[in-house]
Formats: structure tokens, C-alpha cells, sequence
């Protein structure tokens, strides 16, 4: 093979976001007719390269050359025209309109009479067929479709367009085994015929089962390129990873293993067929005191939809739910705290921290609002609570007075499990507590949850890294398609993979049987590699 | 499947063209819940119309709808305006004020002795330059759209006063007035004639050229695309600012049109027109079953919004018994019953 041009070549991007350095000096190069994987860590920078490449962001430093020309791209429009079209983790189509338009929007087939609705129509129809979903409906609005089945339309967007270079990140993340599999195929009959594929997925198998070349960047750095066939998965991991990789090892030892006999224990809070509807379907759910009960499942599984019924912030449409052996109405999240159970959004900018108060007055909040306006905290209580919980979180600055907002993630999140922690709550439900947080601080909120049980505060643990569901839990509730389709009883030999085995196996039995399956029955230890899926980790950049 | 491939079935739907076209009617409003809003508004309209005839009569007839149409072009031109912001998700609080600046300074310049051609450009571009304003304070200054248009609101209003406070009356010579003048297209019997102004042609030249636009052109779909998601739109490529930015100038361009087509029926500008007015436009919408936080909704449902609301006080008129005061009552009755329409559609298409 001839060294041949590359059609992108990205040289020395730097961009800076305030405080951070996102991107520090990275090279990418892309080839005509390659599938090349971008790999990294949550937060190593694979989201700001690509949207430095699609003119999202703008570079600080640097020179992207597309097709042998410097170029610097205006947004998104902009790096369409140069032949460059992404499909994003969270599908970007507009649900108001139809199948045909979203395909088509912005490139509509056009006649003297404006836009040639049949002709459009029929290239969106083509543009599907290349996927195998030629028999959609492309006049029904984009609504009427799951967001597995979403994806795929934005990917035909895609092609539609024509594009010379196709940008997927993360677009795996919410297809089933078989739809995965029609994406591939698709991908390599467009690496053939000579685009040029960047991919992006937490999921090393598929990595390896479609990629040509990989490029590392860990911390916004450049790590190395190398090909696909020469990088083992553990020189892969190690070089993502880099020394983090004690620290997270580190970790195992804080699941409990402790044998229960849940049928003789009362449990704290017992749900019986509680569902919303288009939310969650009916679910049974116990909880026992003392116990780390983990949510898995992917994005908009229900995890979080399955929390909020628990607490309060959506009513039940059905079913009913028993705490402390008492028949109880929870009508809304004050309710919620009435009767001792805390929740930790998973939106902590927006939900969760306020951003112009300080960490003193973010972490009495919740403790403030049971109280009620009328009797206001005392300093003393206030110091009292705040003191107990910066340093037993190991907050930084340890200093009250600081406003929150200029706190990193990490140490925002430790503040807000101070909050509900000094509510006193028996249940306490945190939904993605570790999300886009650095190592160390994940490890400490993790040891926090580990010792709250072991005081006897029942923990409700949702996170999308099944590695840190299967090393906290001592049962694991997994959901689908917004309903719990198992439940695994954690023990030594359970592993991610286990759990990714049950939801992966729920898909296709699902259409064969399309009746809930006995997880535990199902769900065998595979021989398959240790880490056949890697943290699943959501970059946030603000 | 249509009646006519099984004629098995009930023997009175064979063929007939009617229930061929209910069928369709079902199908489409099935694939698409977001026309029921605007074909309630249809039905509704139907219904004030037949309640017209039989409780006070002369209703469907010529010169009743001809006048229809003559007395609420301007609303129309509105109505039409409004659903362009509407569908991207925004709001345009300033035309009734732009329609007082752009008509007092119309009926000046006029009287000062302008060619009236320039006037009327001048007095369309007014509109143009307030939409203007708004679309780049929203867009590029990131200012909401309540206020940007609430600040555009003020001024209008003010600068229409810093030009007079007295009714400005166009001379009766001025050729502006000729396009209020009522020309006779079928003469009826006595007065019952059919009868249209240059004004209703010029409103039904916006509601066809809008219709063209939002429905036949990238730029309508990019209006579309805006209200449904704005980031996933400028994620898509579309033209998100440029279009932004159009909706306003588009409605400001508008809001001078319909003070053109005000102006040359009425012969007389005053500061205190159009107060309120970018609220009747409002309400022709959400009745016409635009959604008010954008994506969903059509300009013939705007029009049938505003002939809504112009035949309620028609019949409120006709009635007598009725005081005049309690038209803003049931106008606003009937606003909150369509607004609990959409919620019922948007309930639906969540489940």
C-alpha cells in the first residue's frame, strides 16, 4: 500500500476552556476507505477533537487540513460542505418532523415548484434502504420510532449527505446486538467505497471487530496511533488508563460479601407492580436496610425513571409502595424526605448544585428546606454539618465559603452527598454520582457509599460504568427498554461482562419470546476477556 | 385500501368521493396528531358559521364574509407574521407598536407630499428595520425573545407618539387609499355583493407565498427543524442564525404591510393603533394550532385563527344583546379551550 494523503489531518489542536486545558497538542490523521477508532478515558478529550473537526468548537492552536487544504471550520454547516458529517451518542434529529425530512433536512431534492416532496421522499428512502430500513414509513414523524431505530436514521442522514469523512461517536451505545451488526456492515461497504470512518465506542469488541487503525489520547494529550491488528487490548487499556490504572484496581475490595436471606429480613422499602406510564412499566422492587442495591442498564433504560417513582418526583401511575412495613403515598420529593429518603440527581449542574451559592449554604440546603423557612440553622448547627461532612468527604478547597461553581466536578458531587447525608435518610438514591469525575474522587465517593452501608443507610446505586455497579452492589436490579428484565445476586464471580450478557440477551429473546426472562437463570459466566466492556463514560465539557 | 376494492362491504361508501376523502382525512390526521389543533380550529370556524346563520341569518352570504375578509386583512397579514416566530419556538411582543410608527409616519409623509409609492416602501421597511433589530438582538446578543421584542414594543409605541398624538388623517386624495377601496367582483342582489379590497389580495398573497415558504423551501423546513430542537438543528448543518434572525424581519416586514393595508381602509393613523394587536395575533395562532413552544403548527390555521376571531365579533355584533366588553371574555374562552386541545395532543403523542 502506498502512503496516500490523508483526507483529515489534524496537527498540534489545542483548546482551552476556562481552567482547562482540554486538548494539549493532539495529532489525528484520517485515511480514505479506514475505519479509525479514537479511544480514551471520560474527559481524555475524544468529544473536543471531534467537535474541533465538525467546527463546533474552535481551535486555539493548531491546523486542520481537510482533502490537502488548511481549513477552519465555522460550525457545523460549515464542515458539511467540506464533505464532513457526524452522528452524535445523543441522537440530533428533530423529533417534530418526519423520517424522510430528518434525513433529508437541509438537502431537500429541489424543482421549480420549491422542494420536490415525492423526490426527497424516494432519496430518503434509498439513503435508508443502505441501512436495511427501506420499509420505513418515511412520511410518519420521527417520534413514532425508538432511539435505537433514531440512530440509525441520523446515520442515514449521514449518507444521504454524501459525506467524504463520517464522524460516529458513541452511535453503539443504544443498539442491540443485531442492529450493531447492520451498522458494521453498512460501515464497511462505505469504507470501501472509499469514506473515510471515525468511531468512537466504549465497547472494545466492536472496536476491534471494525477498526483499521486506533489513535490514544488520554488527559487531552496524544497517546500514539497505532494499527488495529498490532495493539492488544491491554497494551489499549494500559496506554488509555496510563498509572491510573492501580488506583482503580484498588477499588475491588469494598463490595461486601455477605450472605443474606432476603426472604426472612423485612426489607426498608418493598415496591410492588409500581409503574409510570411511558416511563417505566410495573416493577417490583425490595430494598433491605443496609444494602447497595445497583440500577444497570443502558441510557434511558429507566434507570433513573425507576428512581423518581421511589421518591417522589413522579407520581405512580400504578402499583403501590410498603416502607418500613406501612402502606405509604409518597406525592412529591418533599414527601420523599419526610420519610427519610434522599436523592442525588444525575443532572448536578442543573438539578442539583447552585452554582452562585457557597458549599456551605449548597450543603444545608436540603436539611434547611425539611425544616422549613421559619426556623432558620443556627451557625453553630450549620458549622456543625459542614465541617462533619467537608472533611469526612475530603472536600477541596475545604474551605465553606467558596462558591461552588468554581469546585471541579468531583468535589461538587462530594458536596451534594454531604447534602443529603446530613438529611439522616435510611434510603438514599444517587443517580450517576460519578459521572465525568476524575479517578480519585470517584474512588472516595465510592468508599463513602461502601461505608453508608455498612452503617445501615440503604444505597440506591445507578451508574452507566457496570464495572462500579458490579463492584458496590450486593444486588444488581438490571433494566431494558424501560422495564427491570433481572436481577443478579452479586457475588465474586460476577462480573460487567455477566451484566452486559443479560441485557445483550434480553434484546434478542425479547423478540422470540417477548416475555421477561429469569435473569439469573440466563446469566453464565462467559470465558470472554475481563473487560469486554470498558467504563462507559459520558464527556462533559461546559 | 379504498371502498371500492371491497364491495363487499356497506354498499352506500361505494366509491363515492366523499368518503374516500374522510379516509384520507382520518389517515393523515392518524400518521400526524399535530393537524387535529388546526382541524378543530376548521370545525370550530364551521361551527360559529352555521350557529351564525341559524340564530341571526345572513351570515353565508356574500357581502357578511367579503366584509369578513375586508375587516380582517390586517390580522391576517399578522396571524400569518406570528406563526413564522411561533414555529421556531420565539415570540414577536412589538408589531402592533411597529404597525403605529409605521402608519403615523406613513400618513405624514404623505401628507408632507411624498410620492406615495415610497411611502408605502418606506413604511414596509420600517417594519423590516424593528424585525431587523429584534433578530440580532436574539440572536447574536442572546437576548429572549420577550424581551428583545418587549424593548422593540416600547420604542415603537414611543417614537409613534414622539411623531403625533392626534389622529393623523390621509388626505383624501392620497392614491394610498386606494387600496382600501372596495371593488365590486359579483354583483349580488341589492348589496349582496361579492366584494374584495387590493388589501385582501395582497392578504392572500401572503398566506400563499407563506404557505410556499414555510412548506416548499429549506429555509420553512429550517423554520420547522428550529422549533422541533435548535441545537440538534445546528448540529444538523441548518442555517440556524440566518434563519433565526429571518423569522423576525419577517414578521417586522409584515407587521409594516398590514399597517399599509390597515392604514389605506381606515384613512387615519394615530399612536394608540394597534395596541394589543400582536396579542390578537397570538391568540389567531395558538387558535390556528401552532404550538407556542414552536415545531408544530400551520399558517392556513393561523388564517382560520383570525377569521375565528373576526367572526366572534361579528356574531357578537349581531347578536346586540351581547356587551361589546364580553369579546375579550370569549376570546379568551376560546384560547384556553384550544390551548387544553394541545395539551390533549401533546399528551397523546407522549404515550
Amino acid at each position: 500500500m502506498t502512503e496516500a494523503l490523508p483526507i483529515v489531518e489534524m496537527r498540534d489542536i489545542s483548546i482551552e476552556f476556562p481552567g482547562v486545558k482540554a486538548l494539549d497538542g493532539v495529532d489525528f490523521r484520517l485515511f480514505q476507505g479506514e475505519v479509525h477508532a479514537l479511544m480514551g478515558e471520560n474527559g481524555a478529550g475524544k468529544s473536543t477533537l471531534i467537535k474541533a473537526l465538525t467546527g463546533v468548537y474552535r481551535i486555539d492552536g493548531g491546523s486542520i487540513v481537510v482533502a490537502g487544504q488548511e481549513r477552519q471550520f465555522n460550525g457545523t454547516a460549515d464542515a458539511q460542505h467540506a464533505g464532513i458529517s457526524t452522528v452524535y451518542q445523543e441522537v440530533n434529529l428533530v423529533t417534530n418532523l418526519t423520517i424522510g425530512e430528518n434525513v433529508m433536512l437541509g438537502h431537500e431534492v429541489r424543482g421549480t415548484f420549491g422542494v420536490n416532496w415525492k423526490a426527497t421522499h424516494a432519496a430518503a428512502t434509498e439513503a435508508l434502504a443502505r441501512l436495511g430500513l427501506g420499509h420505513l414509513d418515511t412520511h410518519k414523524p420521527l417520534s413514532t420510532l425508538s432511539i435505537a431505530m433514531q440512530q440509525l436514521v441520523a446515520i442515514s442522514r449521514a449518507m444521504a449527505i454524501k459525506a467524504k469523512v463520517l464522524i460516529l461517536d458513541e452511535p453503539t451505545s443504544s443498539l442491540d446486538a443485531a442492529e450493531v451488526e447492520g451498522l458494521f456492515r453498512v460501515m464497511r461497504t462505505l469504507r470501501d467505497e472509499g469514506v473515510a470512518i471515525l468511531f468512537v465506542s466504549h465497547f472494545l469488541d466492536q472496536v476491534y471487530a471494525i477498526s483499521d487503525r486506533i489513535t490514544i489520547l488520554r488527559n487531552g494529550r496524544y497517546e500514539g496511533e497505532y494499527l488495529a491488528r498490532e495493539l492488544d487490548r491491554h497494551a489499549l487499556i494500559s496506554t488509555m488508563i496510563g498509572k491510573d490504572l492501580n488506583v482503580l484496581s484498588s477499588l475491588g475490595g469494598n463490595r461486601r460479601v455477605e450472605e443474606r436471606d432476603y426472604a426472612a429480613e423485612e426489607p426498608l422499602l418493598a415496591a410492588k407492580g409500581i409503574g409510570r406510564r411511558g416511563s417505566i412499566e410495573p416493577t417490583d422492587l425490595d430494598i433491605h436496610p443496609g444494602e447497595v442495591v445497583g440500577f444497570a442498564g443502558l441510557l434511558g433504560s429507566g434507570r433513573t425513571e425507576l428512581a423518581r417513582l421511589l421518591y417522589g418526583a413522579d407520581r405512580l401511575d400504578e402499583g403501590s409502595i410498603t416502607l418500613r412495613g406501612e402502606h405509604v403515598d409518597i406525592k412529591n420529593p418533599g414527601d420523599g424526605l419526610g420519610r427519610r429518603i434522599a436523592f442525588s440527581t444525575e443532572n448536578r449542574r442543573d438539578e442539583g448544585i447552585i452554582g452562585d451559592l457557597t458549599i456551605r449554604e449548597n450543603m444545608i440546603l436540603a436539611v434547611q428546606a425539611e425544616r422549613g423557612w421559619a426556623r432558620p440553622m443556627s451557625r453553630k448547627e450549620q458549622d456543625e454539618i459542614v465541617d462533619r461532612y467537608v472533611s469526612a468527604l475530603n472536600v477541596r478547597p475545604a474551605d465553606p465559603n467558596r462558591l461552588i461553581k468554581n469546585l471541579s466536578g468531583g468535589n461538587q458531587q462530594k458536596v451534594l452527598l454531604g447534602r443529603w447525608l446530613a438529611t439522616k435518610p435510611d434510603l438514599l438514591i444517587l443517580d450517576e454520582p460519578t459521572r465525568g469525575i476524575d479517578v480519585g474522587a470517584k474512588a472516595e465517593i465510592q468508599e463513602a457509599v461502601a461505608r453508608l452501608a455498612e452503617d445501615g443507610v440503604s444505597v440506591v446505586f445507578i451508574s452507566s460504568e457496570l464495572e462500579e455497579v458490579v463492584r458496590l452492589s450486593e444486588r444488581i436490579v438490571v433494566l431494558k427498554d424501560h422495564q427491570k428484565i433481572g436481577e443478579i445476586v452479586n457475588g465474586p464471580d460476577v462480573t460487567a461482562q455477566q451484566v452486559v450478557d443479560v441485557i445483550a440477551a434480553h434484546g434478542v429473546d425479547a423478540a422470540a419470546r417477548s416475555g421477561i426472562i429469569d435473569a439469573e437463570d440466563d446469566a453464565h459466566p462467559t470465558a470472554s476477556t475481563d473487560d469486554g466492556q470498558l467504563p462507559e463514560l459520558t464527556e462533559e465539557h461546559s | 385500501m379504498t371502498a371500492l376494492q371491497s364491495p363487499r362491504l356497506e354498499p352506500q361508501v361505494e366509491a363515492s368521493p366523499h368518503s374516500r376523502l374522510w379516509e384520507r382525512v382520518k389517515r393523515v390526521v392518524a400518521s400526524n396528531p399535530s393537524v387535529l389543533p388546526t382541524a378543530a380550529a376548521i370545525v370550530i370556524f364551521i361551527g360559529m358559521v352555521i350557529y351564525g346563520e341559524v340564530a341571526y341569518g345572513r351570515i353565508v352570504q356574500y357581502n357578511t364574509l367579503s366584509n369578513l375578509l375586508i375587516n380582517n386583512a390586517h390580522l391576517i397579514i399578522l396571524a400569518v407574521a406570528m406563526t413564522f416566530v411561533i414555529l421556531t419556538g420565539g415570540i414577536d411582543l412589538s408589531v402592533g407598536s411597529v404597525i403605529a410608527l409605521s402608519s403615523v409616519a406613513g400618513v405624514m409623509l404623505s401628507n408632507a407630499g411624498w410620492n406615495p409609492w415610497v411611502v408605502i416602501v418606506l413604511m414596509i421597511l420600517i417594519g423590516t428595520a424593528f424585525g431587523l433589530a429584534s433578530g440580532i438582538l436574539i440572536q447574536y446578543f442572546n437576548v429572549q425573545p420577550f424581551i428583545a421584542t418587549l424593548a422593540m414594543m416600547f420604542l415603537g409605541r414611543g417614537l409613534a407618539s414622539l411623531l403625533s398624538t392626534r389622529p393623523e388623517r390621509l388626505a383624501d386624495d392620497s392614491p394610498i387609499l386606494w387600496l382600501g377601496e372596495q371593488l365590486k367582483v359579483i354583483d349580488g342582489e341589492k348589496v349582496n355583493d361579492v366584494v374584495i379590497t387590493p388589501g385582501v389580495i395582497i392578504a392572500v398573497l401572503v398566506v400563499i407565498v407563506a404557505f410556499f415558504v414555510l412548506h416548499r423551501t429549506r429555509t420553512g423546513r429550517t423554520v420547522y427543524a428550529i422549533g422541533g430542537s435548535e441545537s440538534s438543528s445546528s448540529l444538523m448543518g441548518l442555517a440556524v442564525p440566518r434563519t433565526k434572525v429571518l423569522v423576525y424581519v419577517i414578521s417586522g416586514t409584515l407587521a409594516g404591510v398590514s399597517a399599509v393595508v390597515y392604514t389605506s381602509r381606515l384613512g387615519i393613523a394615530q399612536n394608540i393603533t394597534g395596541i394589543g394587536w400582536e396579542l390578537d395575533a397570538i391568540a389567531a395562532t395558538v387558535i390556528g394550532g401552532t404550538l407556542l413552544t414552536g415545531g408544530y403548527g400551520y399558517v392556513l390555521g393561523s388564517v382560520v385563527g383570525a377569521l375565528v376571531l373576526g367572526l366572534m365579533n361579528v356574531l357578537i355584533t349581531r347578536d346586540g344583546g351581547i356587551p361589546p366588553e364580553m369579546t375579550t371574555i370569549i376570546t379568551g374562552g376560546i384560547l384556553l379551550v384550544f390551548v387544553l386541545l394541545q395539551r390533549l395532543v401533546l399528551m397523546r403523542r407522549r404515550t
